[in-house]
Formats: structure tokens, C-alpha cells, sequence
């Protein structure tokens, strides 16, 4: 809840701090250029908008600040008195007061510049009424500076208030300074309170926690009160008294019994009884501490009757509330501190008191009532009065009995594996529980899988009867199969030369197929080149015998007429005799093989005028005569035949002067990287 | 431990090996090898993909229906041990191979049946309307065989007589 967690409040700055802040926000967070040059309605909103700004600002953080504090009268009044006790009402009142009609001035403020602003007709006069403003704006809040301050150093303080939670189990503990409130705090929980020798060193409220019958109590320790009148009481001490008033505690009150505190018995009876009225409705223990300094019964008779007397308030207390006389050991108690005898009997009295207080008052309370109302057993009314007890039957008592002997009797997993060696020894036999219709099958291992198959989809109880049906349908369809077996007629097969031919057929369509596709492929690209360039040698009429022999026809009379009407005849004036043929045969061979271009040299040869010789000189050559050009032609192409005969790397060969050149195998490179070499 | 069938081309997973898909709405795919795996991932349709059983039984390359498929069938519950019925089914699960391999080589030889007199038949087709490319209609004239010419050679050069049926 917002009000105990007094943490969270943001953090009150200076009045000077306030305005630097907000001044400097608008000047980032608004717009900061401005010519005179700009329209008048520009100028206007210009600086409108900072005003706005500002005072939007100052609006949202003196909110803030004004929401946060909480509010006295609606905080609950243990809380509420406590502030008061501390920082005053008033004052806190006053301050908040304040900081809100800054709020509201600075809102006036605003309105009314903007509204100045609106008629402003330069940019020189809009900008004194902005500065105007800001101005006025910024002299508010320097005079609620020290309001600032004062909640500044409230919001410290209040963050530091311990945590108490008013409406849960608490044990408060008070007395006189010095009895060992603060020991014993320190001995049933974990806080850590200081603890001397010199009065008052519990300076506020302590809260520390404890456990009792899982349920968690608060302690809380409280500065020790002096016995004086009301009104002089100073703040530490009303610390005290508003806890006492407000926390719905037990109350354990503390009682130095040796006197080392500095104050008598009597002195501290007397407190007892002024304030005794704060102790109304609480259960109340009257504890006797250091008893290690002077043990209860040594007391003399006198301090004796005084604790008695107290103790007669604190039992009133107790009868007051239950209506059962609780002896004596409820109300008071000794204990040390030092020797830490009787601490947790102080501890558990108290805490075992308010929780019965607790639940009795929430028994009594109309809340309880709503659910008590809700639960209704009912009871079917007697008809007579025959006794009609639960029915169980003779077996399952008997099997109940049986049960309980045989858990008892029955020797556990556990057991069995400890014997035989523990954990990593002993690996239980899972099978040996198994039900089986006999009990030699319960140690076999069944294969799971067979031949690629799952054996579990094959079982099945009739799996005999149904195999025994397909094998019968098996010997049935066999002796159909053995009756009309039909014989392929191989009558049709094709002798081995027919094959052969068909082979052949075959072999000369696939070839077809190929020359085609590789036509196909490149007949965009591929130049139409006359037969008679005809590099690959495939138009000679030698081929042309060939292939008309293998068709199985006589080719000579198709050769011959092939060469007759060869390029190289067409020159020729006179036929060659028939006789001389065999040998022009092979001289022509040469021709007809040659390229076309040679042939038509030669066959053109005689119509043309004389070719340069080979060893002609012409002037800027650099020969002398035609015999040293031709001497040197010849030298030339000796040096080269050598070479040209065994086909070996010539002069117009491509060579690689050096393998390794400097320039790219080492130095650095003027962009790029040298990783490559 | 259970032999899975591959979702793609129907082979048996063994243990340890393929992939295991599940798919948002609880389905189960199981991969025998990535092969299966990578097709099943480009959507490709079983029955259309030419290796797999399922294209094969679409289209009666193999058989579909049989008794012996009836014998293997996934139980969800499973049986009591008995000794006995395990012998039985073990002795059982061998001969039903047997008798599907033999069904499933029946199937095959019917579908192959008149294979061979097709082929045949094709071939003597062949041979007559193309026999013009390897021998001349003239010599087919006198020697309506169909078979391979003897060639003839020019007299005057005394070749060895090869055939020299193709040049390059």
C-alpha cells in the first residue's frame, strides 16, 4: 500500500535546482529559432508555446510532489499520529498548502501572458512579455524555497521509518530506558539494535520479526519513557506512546528488578500505573528482567508488593478479555537477557496470548458469522431409534487386515537390492512379476523384429488357421499355373545375319541421328562451306567407292565418272589414254585431295603470266644480289627443318620470357591487397 | 523398437537410421535417407516420382492387393507373451514371405508376358522397311534376303576383302 511504502516518493529539489531544471528543459524541448522576419501569428505562437511550456511543467512536477506526500487524515492513525509526533501537522499542512498555491499563481501567471501575447505586434515585444513571464514564474518558486526544503527533509526521514504493518500480529515493548528492551529484541530476531550503556540510545521505533507457530509476528522496540506529565513529553518518547496507543499489540512491559537501569522499582511502578490506560483490550505481560544481577525472590517485600500490584492490573486484563483464569505464569515472568533463560518462554506467552486474542475477537465478529452461516451439516432426524452403523463388508475388512500384515511382512525392492550388492551391483529382475498363463515363459526374450518385419503385427490367436488357408490357395493357384502355362512362340526369331544386318541398320541410325543433333546444335553458328573446301576429307570419290561397296554395288563406274568430271580435268584439252589411267589415278589422287584454292592455281596456271621468282631482290631489302637472298632463304629454312621435324617449340611459339617476374611476386601493391601471388 | 516405413518411397527404417518429421498438426513423417528427406521438403508428389512403391503400385508395377498384406497389420494393443503363439508366428512369418515373393514374381512375369514376341516383331519391322540403308535396292532386287551384301572390290587393286561397313 501507497501509504506505508513512504520509499517511493520522487525526491523534492531546491527551489533554485526547480527552476534550473524547468528552465532548461524548455529551452532544449522547444523550438529556439525565431527572425524577425517571420509572420507576426509565427512570432506570437512562437513564444506562447514557451510560456505554455513552462508553466505545464511547473504544474506537473508541483503535482507530483503535492500526490506523493500522503495525506494525514487518510492514512491510518497509527501512521498519522507518528508524522504529527515527528514533523507537526501543521507545518506539514502548511507546506503542502503552499506548494499548491504556487501551483495556481503559476497557472495565472500563465494565462495571463498568453493572453498578452496575443496582441503582441514585434518580436521584440513578445519576447519581454515571455521573459515577463518566465520571470514571475521562476520568483514563485524562489519563495517557496524553504517549504521546498522542509519536505525535502521530511520525504529523508520518512523513507527511513521502519515498515510496520498496524493491522498484523505485533508485540510492542516498552518501559524505562535501559531495562533491555533492545537485548531482547536482539535475542528472538534477527534486528540488530543498538545497545549501551547510557540512556535513550533507542531513538525511534524498531521493527524486527519472528516466528511462532508459522506465523510471523512483528517486535517492535520502542525508545524508553520517562515517568512525567503528559504535555512534557518530548518527541521520542510520544514515538512510544502513539505506538502504544494505536498498534493493536500485545504489550510487553518491562520491569528492571536490580535497578542497574538507574531507575527504583517504584519509579518504574509509577510509570506503570500513569500509563496503564494505554494497556485497555491489550494482553499484557509484565516481564522482570536481568534477574542473572538480582533473582526475583531475593526482591524485598516492598518491590515485591509493587509487582504484585501489577501484576493484579495485568491479570484484570486477562479476565477482562477470555473470561478464563489463566494462572499466573501468563502474566508474569523473568527472564535474563544476558543468561538468556526464560526468553523464549517470554516469547512464546506473548505470542500464544495475542494470537488467542486474535481469534477470539474474529470468532465475535460479524464476518465470521457470514461464513459460519454458510456451512450447514445436515443431519437426516432419527425415525426410530434402531442403531444403523456403517456398512462394510466382511471381505473387504478382511482384506484391509491382510493388507496392513502383509505391507509389514513384505520384503521391499529396496531391501532386496541393499543385500545384493546396492546400486550399482544389483539390477532388479522386472520380469519376475510378470502374469504369463505359464510361469517358465517369464525369463524369455521374444525377438521384436524378423527378416525386416515387426513381429508384434503378425501375432495373432488363429495366425495358424489363416496361414493354413493361404498355403492351401498357394497349392491351388501352383497347379493352375502348371496346367495352362503358355510357350512364347519363338517362331519369329531372326537368323544371325539378319541380326548382323539389323545391327548394321541400326548403327548407321544412330550415327545419323548424332551428325544430325550436332548440326542441330551448331547451325547458327556454323559456316556453309562449300564441298570443295572440304577439310575433313569426307567428299573424296576413294570414299565414295568405299561406301557404295559396302551397299553391295560395283563402285568403279561411279568413281570414275566422279573423276572425270573432276575440277582438275576441266583444265585438260585432250582426254589421257584409258591405259595411263591406273597411274593418273594416283597422281590425280594428289589433286583431288589437295584444297580447291592450289588446284585452281595449277589448273590455272598456264593462262597467267610469269610469278616473281622466289629470289628476286627488291632495293631496301638489304641483299646484295638475288644469290644472297637465295643463300639466305636457304640458310633460313635449314635452321628451321630440324626443329619443324620433330615438333618441337619454334621461334613463333608462344614463350614465357620469365616465370617469376619481380614485379609481381614481391613489393606492395598501390591498391588492393597481396594475399594472391 | 519398431521397423517404420519410409512416408516416401516405403522402404523399412531401421533404428538409428532417417529422419523423423513432425508437422504442426501432429502428423508423423519418417525419412529412410535424406534422399527421401529432400523430395518430401520440394513437395514432390510419391506417386508421381518414378523409384518410389507408391508410383509403383499406382500404376500395377507391383502388386496391390494380396491376402499376405493382411497378415501383417499394426495392433495397438499389445498381447500377453504366450510361447506358443510366438513359435507359431515366427515359423508363420517366414513362409508368408515365401509365398509373397513367389506371388510378387508371378506378377512381374505376367506383366513381361508378351514381351518378347513384341520385340521380335518390332525388329522384323525394322529390318524390312530399313534394310535399303544398308543394302542397295539393285542387289535387293536379286537378293531379297535380308542380309548383309557381299562386297564388291575393284579388281584391279586386290584389297583385302573387310567390311568396312562405317566410315568415319
Amino acid at each position: 500500500m501507497v501509504q506505508y511504502n513512504f520509499k517511493k516518493i520522487t525526491v523534492v529539489p531546491s527551489g533554485k535546482d526547480f527552476i534550473d531544471i524547468i528552465l532548461s528543459r524548455t529551452q532544449r524541448q522547444t523550438p529556439t529559432v525565431v527572425h524577425k522576419g517571420y509572420a507576426i501569428s509565427r512570432l506570437r505562437q512562437f513564444y506562447m508555446r514557451k510560456v505554455k511550456f513552462t508553466q505545464q511543467n511547473f504544474h506537473e512536477k508541483l503535482s507530483a510532489i503535492i500526490d506523493e506526500f500522503p495525506r494525514l487524515d487518510d492514512i491510518h492513525p497509527f501512521y498519522g499520529d507518528l508524522l504529527h509526533v515527528l514533523y507537526n501537522k501543521d507545518h506539514y499542512k502548511l507546506a503542502l498548502g503552499q506548494i499548491n498555491t504556487a501551483r495556481n499563481l503559476i497557472g495565472k501567471i500563465a494565462k495571463d501572458y498568453v493572453r498578452l501575447l496575443k496582441y503582441g505586434d514585434s518580436l521584440y515585444r513578445c519576447k519581454c512579455l515571455k521573459v515577463a513571464a518566465l520571470g514571475r514564474m521562476c520568483t514563485v518558486i524562489k519563495r517557496i524555497g524553504p517549504s521546498l526544503a522542509y519536505l525535502e527533509q521530511i520525504r529523508q526521514h520518512m523513507a527511513r521509518l521502519p515498515s510496520i504493518d498496524p493491522n498484523t500480529r505485533t508485540i510492542l515493548i516498552c518501559g524505562y530506558p535501559n531495562v533491555g528492551k533492545s537485548s531482547f529484541i536482539n535475542k528472538i530476531t534477527r534486528a540488530d539494535v543498538d545497545v549501551q550503556p547510557y540512556a535513550f540510545t533507542t531513538k525511534s521505533l524498531f521493527v524486527g520479526h519472528t516466528d511462532y507457530k508459522y506465523l510471523r509476528y512483528q517486535v517492535i522496540d520502542t525508545p524508553g519513557i520517562l515517568d512525567r506529565p503528559f504535555e512534557d513529553r518530548n518527541i521520542i518518547e510520544m514515538c512510544s506512546i502513539t505506538a502504544l496507543a494505536h498498534l493493536r499489540a500485545a504489550v510487553l512491559f518491562f520491569l528492571d528488578i536490580s535497578g542497574s537501569c538507574g531507575y527504583s522499582i517504584a519509579q518504574q511502578a509509577a510509570l506503570f500505573h500513569s500509563i496503564k490506560s494505554l494497556f485497555m483490550n491489550k494482553p499484557l505481560i509484565i516481564v522482570c528482567n536481568k534477574t542473572d544481577l538480582q533473582p526475583f525472590d531475593g526482591l524485598s517485600d516492598e518491590d515485591k508488593k509493587l509487582v504484585m500490584e501489577m501484576k493484579d492490573e495485568a491479570m484484570k486484563t486477562v479476565i477482562g478479555q477470555g473470561g478464563e483464569a489463566i494462572n499466573d505464569d501468563g502474566v508474569l515472568l523473568t527472564m535474563s537477557t544476558l543468561t538468556e533463560e526464560g526468553v523464549m518462554a517470554v516469547k512464546n506467552a506473548a505470542c500464544e496470548r495475542l494470537l488467542n486474542q486474535r481469534v477470539e475477537l474474529k470468532m465475535k465478529s460479524k464476518k465470521m458469522n457470514d461464513c459460519l452461516n454458510r456451512f450447514h451439516v445436515a443431519i437426516p432426524k432419527p425415525r426410530d431409534q434402531k442403531e444403523r452403523p456403517a456398512c462394510i463388508p466382511q471381505a473387504v475388512l478382511e482384506a484391509k487386515a491382510k493388507a496392513v500384515t502383509e505391507k509389514e511382512k513384505r520384503k521391499l525392492e529396496k531391501e532386496l537390492e541393499s543385500e545384493n550388492g546396492g546400486a550399482g551391483v544389483y539390477s532388479a529382475n522386472l520380469k519376475k512379476n510378470y502374469i504369463l498363463a505359464s510361469d517358465e515363459w517369464k525369463e524369455d526374450i521374444m525377438p521384436e523384429i524378423i527378416d525386416g518385419h515387426n513381429v508384434a503385427d503378425f501375432i495373432d490367436p488363429d495366425i495358424l488357421q489363416r496361414l493354413e488357408e493361404l498355403e492351401r490357395e498357394e497349392g491351388l493357384r501352383l497347379e493352375h499355373e502348371a496346367d495352362d502355362d503358355d510357350f512364347e512362340m519363338d517362331g519369329k526369331e531372326l537368323t544371325p545375319e539378319e541380326q548382323e544386318a539389323l545391327a548394321e541398320i541400326r548403327k548407321k541410325k544412330s550415327l545419323l541421328i548424332q551428325q544430325h543433333r550436332i548440326k542441330k546444335s551448331t547451325a547458327e553458328s556454323r559456316p556453309t562451306v562449300p564441298r570443295k573446301f572440304d577439310k575433313d576429307r569426307k567428299f573424296t570419290s576413294e570414299r565414295m567407292g568405299r561406301q557404295l561397296s559396302a551397299l553391295g554395288l560395283d563402285p568403279t563406274s561411279a568413281v570414275n565418272r566422279a573423276r572425270s568430271r573432276s575440277v582438275s580435268r576441266r583444265g585438260r584439252k585432250r582426254e589421257r589414254s584409258l591405259a595411263r589411267e591406273d597411274s593418273d589415278v594416283d597422281a590425280m589422287d594428289m589433286d583431288v585431295d589437295q584444297p580447291g584454292k592450289k588446284l585452281r592455281m595449277r589448273s590455272r596456271s598456264r593462262s597467267r603470266s610469269r610469278s616473281r621468282p622466289p629470289g628476286d631482290v627488291t632495293p631496301g631489302e638489304g641483299f646484295k644480289d638475288s644469290a644472297q637472298k637465295v643463300k639466305a632463304m636457304k640458310l633460313a629454312k635449314k635452321s628451321v627443318k630440324n626443329r619443324n621435324k620433330d615438333a618441337r617449340r619454334g621461334e613463333a611459339d608462344r614463350v614465357i620470357p620469365t616465370l617469376k617476374p619481380k614485379h609481381l611476386f614481391s613489393g606492395k601493391r598501390s591498391i588492393g591487397k597481396t594475399s594472391r601471388r | 523398437m519398431r521397423l517404420e516405413k519410409c512416408w516416401f518411397c516405403s522402404s523399412t527404417v531401421y533404428p538409428g537410421h532417417g529422419i523423423q518429421f513432425v508437422r504442426n498438426d501432429a502428423k508423423i513423417f519418417r525419412f529412410c535417407r535424406s534422399k527421401c528427406h529432400k523430395n518430401f521438403k520440394m513437395k514432390r508428389n510419391p506417386r508421381k516420382v518414378k523409384w518410389t512403391k507408391a508410383y509403383r503400385r499406382l500404376h500395377a508395377k507391383d502388386m496391390t492387393q494380396d491376402s499376405t498384406f493382411e497378415f501383417e497389420r499394426k495392433r495397438n494393443r499389445p498381447e500377453r507373451y504366450d510361447r506358443n503363439l510366438t513359435e507359431n508366428t515366427l515359423k508363420a512369418i517366414k513362409k508368408i514371405d515365401k509365398v509373397r515373393v513367389d506371388r510378387e514374381a508371378r506378377h512381374h512375369a505376367m506383366r513381361m508376358k508378351g514381351k518378347k514376341a513384341k520385340v521380335q516383331r518390332e525388329a522384323a519391322k525394322e529390318l524390312e522397311q530399313s534394310i535399303h540403308m544398308v543394302k542397295a535396292p539393285a542387289v535387293l532386287r536379286e537378293d531379297s534376303s535380308f542380309t548383309l551384301p557381299k562386297i564388291k572390290v575393284k579388281a584391279s587393286h586386290q584389297q583385302a576383302e573387310e567390311n568396312h561397313p562405317m566410315e568415319e
